[in-house]
């Protein structure tokens, strides 16, 4: 118990937890600072309608990243799939240096307004990350446990199971942790193409000069995002292998 | 002792098109302890590597027991053999038991067989269950992982272990006492083993047959005395032609095998598993030719000087 006492996860979880459902008990804050911004609450959208948004978009994109970088990761440290290593992380590179912004542009025509193309350029900025660290992670896993693991007779599927994935859970972790992370902040500029993120609060704030909307926003994304960061901390703690 | 475990015929393995093995024949009789010797790069490990099928040959047959390799399932073969290797392999997430038990395992045997069967093996190396069979694999020594490594590879009580420099990670004074318990295992148990090592004294000390390998080649294959005695060439020369290496033989040759049964001769008996180092300096200290041998049930008989230079 003190032990969870003592984990920031909980302490900036919980000052998240309190902006996001009662922001306005800061109002005469922002009407003290900001005097001519009214009201002084973002209230196009509820903070906690975003936070679902946000989480929804961040979550739809990760999972979609994680599922395809960890299958390309397996397929390309596989024998038959060894040669299409450089070029799956050519193309995580490539698809890596389009700004999501652009990839936004692009996918707008194709996908219309909302969270469709947010999905896709998060999904796309995520996925490097994420295949990155799972390809390492495998190929760390040291050559005497693979030869020690058929030399027994583990088959393929056994020893990517039991001794593979497993080893590099950490580093895959890592991956994702970062991808989320990163997912998290860029999510936002899905708002300009309609979706609902803290992203909204700020795009507004921006156009209507209203700076309190822009702290409110940005606010809520960091801590959400530091919040995320920590959680992934504990679990990577939980998932370290019991052998280190 | 005539059947052969191992036939390998006319087999050839290259890379690239640069031949690592060379039309190898090779047959190793059952309970045979067998060292694949030779420098690096001359074969051995791939040899052995071929047995179970961790390398693909492209030419020769290779049957164990009687039956072709290739005409069973890879995996299936793999787990009917043991198979150990330098710095063990222990899979590091795994406890002690999880490793050992890892082949069992494969073969779907009942929880409590394998339980049984991981206190049995860890006994056998004189590694105590209660204590170890719950540690991960960094919380022991180099020489305890080594065990486990073995007791991994007898898990599920094999007829044939193959073994790759098993013990080349560890000191000296731990390979030595690797080197015995290993020995007492291939004594007790009767398994055949093919063991590569490029370190001749350790093949004198494990080995009733070496092969010697040179570039892909065997350059000789004999017992540890016939290779010291009588090389087949000069590159076998020169590979055990080390200083001393007379000396050393008898430093691991034990007074059993040298023993004439029932012989009675006076004085202070020297126990059968002394080695012939020990019965030479018996004989010097005594000045006399012969000595009492003593085995586990009293006298078994005696040894003569000559018998050191048979």
């Amino acid at each position: 118990m003190t032990r969870t006492l003592k984990t920031p996860a909980l302490w900036v979880g919980l000052l998240f937890a309190i902006l996001l459902l009662d922001m306005p008990a800061l109002r005469p804050l922002f009407a003290v600072s900001f005097p001519a911004v009214t009201p002084e609450i973002f209230d196009r959208a509820g903070f906690g309608e975003l936070f679902l948004s946000h989480l929804g978009l961040v979550a739809a994109s990760s999972v979609a990243a994680t599922f395809v970088g960890m299958a390309l990761a397996i397929f390309v440290t596989r024998p038959a799939g060894r040669d299409f290593r450089t070029t799956a992380n050519m193309l995580a590179i490539i698809d890596q240096v389009f700004p999501p912004a652009a990839v936004l542009a692009l996918a707008v025509p194709a996908l219309g307004f909302g969270p469709k193309p947010t999905i896709v350029a998060l999904f796309l900025y995520g996925l490097l990350p994420i295949l990155e660290n799972a390809i390492a992670g495998i190929e760390n896993v040291p050559t005497a446990l693979r030869e020690a693991g058929r030399g027994m007779g583990l088959s393929p599927y056994q020893l990517l199971r039991d001794v593979e994935l497993p080893l590099a859970a950490p580093v895959i972790l890592a991956g994702v942790r970062v991808s989320v992370t990163i997912g998290i902040g860029t999510a936002t500029i899905g708002s300009t193409v309609g979706a609902l993120t803290f992203g909204t609060p700020i795009f507004d704030g921006l156009a209507g000069n209203k700076l309190p909307y822009v702290l409110q926003g940005a606010v809520l994304v960091a801590l959400f995002a530091i919040v995320t960061d920590l959680l992934f901390g504990l679990l990577a703690r939980r998932l370290r292998p019991p052998g280190s | 002792m005539t059947e052969p475990m191992i036939e390998i015929t006319g087999v050839s393995k290259a890379y690239d098109g640069r031949a690592v093995v060379s039309d190898l024949s090779l047959s190793v009789p059952k309970g045979a302890f067998c060292v694949l010797l030779g420098p690096s790069g001359c074969g051995k490990s791939t040899t052995l590597r071929m047995i179970n099928r961790l390398v693909p040959f492209d030419a020769g047959t290779i049957r164990i027991d009687g039956e072709d390799v290739t005409q069973v399932a890879p995996q299936a073969l793999r787990r009917q053999i043991g198979y150990a290797i330098q710095s063990t392999g222990l899979f590091p997430h795994w406890r002690v038991e999880d490793n050992i038990a890892t082949v069992p395992r494969l073969l779907r045997w009942p929880a409590e067989r394998v339980r049984d069967r991981v206190t049995e093996l860890l006994t056998l190396l004189r590694l105590d269950p209660d204590t170890y069979r719950g540690k991960y694999p960094h919380q022991l020594s180099g020489g305890e992982q080594q065990r486990v490594g073995v007791a991994r590879a007898l898990a599920a009580d094999p007829d044939l272990l193959l073994m790759d420099e098993p013990f080349g990670a560890v000191d000296p004074i731990t390979r030595d006492a690797l080197q015995a318990e290993l020995l007492r295992i291939h004594r007790t148990t009767g398994k055949t083993i093919v063991f590569v090592t490029h370190d001749i004294e350790e093949a004198l000390r494990l080995a009733t047959v070496i092969a010697i390998m040179e570039s892909g080649r065997l350059a000789q294959l004999g017992t540890p005395l016939d290779i010291i005695e009588r090389p087949a060439s000069n590159f076998v020369r020169g590979f055990v032609g080390v200083q001393g290496i007379e000396l050393k033989l008898l430093a691991v040759r034990r007074v059993a095998d040298r023993v004439r049964r029932g012989e009675i001769v006076a004085g202070e008996p020297i126990p059968a598993d002394a080695t012939l180092a020990d019965a030479l300096a018996a004989m010097i200290a005594r000045r006399v030719d012969q000595l009492p041998v003593r085995g586990e049930d009293g006298q078994v008989g005696a040894i003569a000087l000559a018998d050191l230079l048979r």
